[in-house]
């Protein structure tokens, strides 16, 4: 069973960036795959996504850059003092080399910087705090950024009504005598295929036949678009967070309704609400961004922190989140802020630039 | 463990434009009109609720009518 524990560490600021524009699922653009199975209405209703930031030209890498350049300056913190940057996306901007250590050189951090990419989506978040928090409470470096998100697809193609676009960071520090982190971490890879870009790897090379329209669960998909079995991910989502949460509260010995937050990546409305009413949790204690935002992977449980608690992390904070989801991996993670900061949302348009400096 | 009648009655009751009365443990849900996989998603969070069983995507999708549902949840069981 992995539970883990790390203490002296601390997160002390969230940023997001986010594309500037804006598609509404009431009124679905040329390139929204909406599904002819129910109206739009009902999907809004449903799925609780109303609009999504969306952008055709701004990698992960983009507006998690904009997202650090905003944090480093709001937290006073310089170039040279951050030790390790940690990146998780499934959007790189190549298929290599490393997107974290191209943007260790945009940002200008120092050569000695640690980098590491990690291929997670909707858990990618918790794990990639795990691998920080372990870097971290050696006490070895002092500060680090985790970056997660993602963005522009790797091929012009309709785009799910489900899924925006977000790169968020977050900034943690090595502080002797903080409680730290801990953790409940879970794989089950039997269903590697719930969601799953079935060409352009190795397995399935890309092909002319990868660019191919054709009849899937969720809809019409390529093969190097992401496609998801949607009822299995929502059996799995409904059952194993629940579980995941009752099961680090158990092993470490707290009561999960006494926290302040519990910030579920955001799958869908239907999913979210279920999983809390099973957890018997209060809707106010239960923030969610979708309605706004979609589903955004990696970045959703940072973009649901940085959109809607940013007045409310003055003293102690105490959080759980629960990543779920490709893997199928899930994650949960508790930890405690202290005056936590929070920069105003960067919003970037197609061109590259910040409209809200 | 719930009946077979109290079992259709849950399931009309996650429907929304189909008349309750007409609902039956024979009706082929999967052609009622308002059949969407939004619904389906309802149906799996009932079965979850109710008797604690995790119904898969092709629970849903080989199943003919309602009672077929039904004694897949009674074999999960």
């Amino acid at each position: 069973m992995a539970y883990f524990e790390f203490k002296d560490v601390e997160l002390v600021g969230m940023a997001a960036g986010v594309p500037s524009f804006i598609a509404n699922n009431l009124h679905p653009l040329p390139d929204d795959d909406v599904s002819s199975d129910y109206a739009p209405e009902d999907f809004v209703k449903n799925i609780g996504v109303l609009e999504r930031r969306i952008t055709y030209t701004q990698t992960t890498s983009d507006l998690c850059f904009h997202a650090t350049e905003k944090l480093l300056a709001d937290l006073k913190w310089g170039r040279e003092e951050v030790d390790a940057l940690i990146l998780v996306s499934q959007t790189r901007d190549y298929a290599t080399p490393p997107t974290s250590c191209i943007l260790q050189d945009r940002l200008g951090f120092s050569k000695g910087t640690y980098c590491i990419d990690l291929t997670l989506g909707c858990s990618g978040w918790v794990y990639g705090l795990h691998t920080v928090a372990s870097l971290l409470s050696t006490g070895c470096i002092k500060k680090a950024l985790l970056m997660a998100g993602d963005s522009k697809a790797v091929h012009p193609m309709k785009l799910s009504p489900l899924f925006g676009h977000a790169g968020t960071v977050t900034a943690l520090e090595y502080k002797p005598g903080a409680k730290g982190f801990q953790f409940h971490c879970g794989t089950d890879g039997s269903g590697y295929d719930a969601i799953i870009v079935p060409d352009g790897g190795t397995r399935h090379l890309m092909a002319p036949s990868s660019f191919v329209y054709e009849e899937c669960e969720d809809g019409v998909k390529m093969r190097i678009q992401p496609r998801m079995k949607g009822m299995d991910v929502f059996s799995f989502g409904i059952t194993t967070a629940p579980k995941s949460i009752k099961k680090i509260a158990e092993h470490f010995g707290f009561d999960y309704q006494s926290y302040d937050y519990l910030v579920l990546h955001q799958a869908n409305m239907a999913m979210n609400n279920m999983i809390a009413k099973k957890l018997k949790l209060p809707a106010e204690k239960v923030p969610s961004c979708m309605y706004h935002f979609g589903n955004t992977s990696s970045a959703s449980i940072p973009l649901t922190i940085v959109t809607e608690l940013k007045e409310k992390t003055s003293g102690k904070v105490n959080f759980l989140c629960c990543g779920f989801g490709v893997g199928l991996s899930w994650a949960t993670v508790a930890f405690t802020t202290e005056n936590m900061f929070i920069s105003d949302l960067v919003e970037i348009d197609e061109e590259g630039n910040v409209i809200n400096k | 463990m719930k009946t077979l009648d109290e079992f259709v009655v849950l399931f009309a009751e996650q429907l929304d434009e189909t008349d309750p009365s007409n609902v039956t443990a024979q009706t082929k849900f999967r052609e009622l009109e308002e059949w969407s996989s939004l619904l389906a998603l309802s149906l799996i969070s009932m079965v979850d609720e109710e008797f604690d069983v995790t119904l898969k995507g092709d629970d849903v999708k080989n199943s003919e009518t309602i009672e077929d549902v039904y004694n897949i949840v009674v074999s999960k069981k």
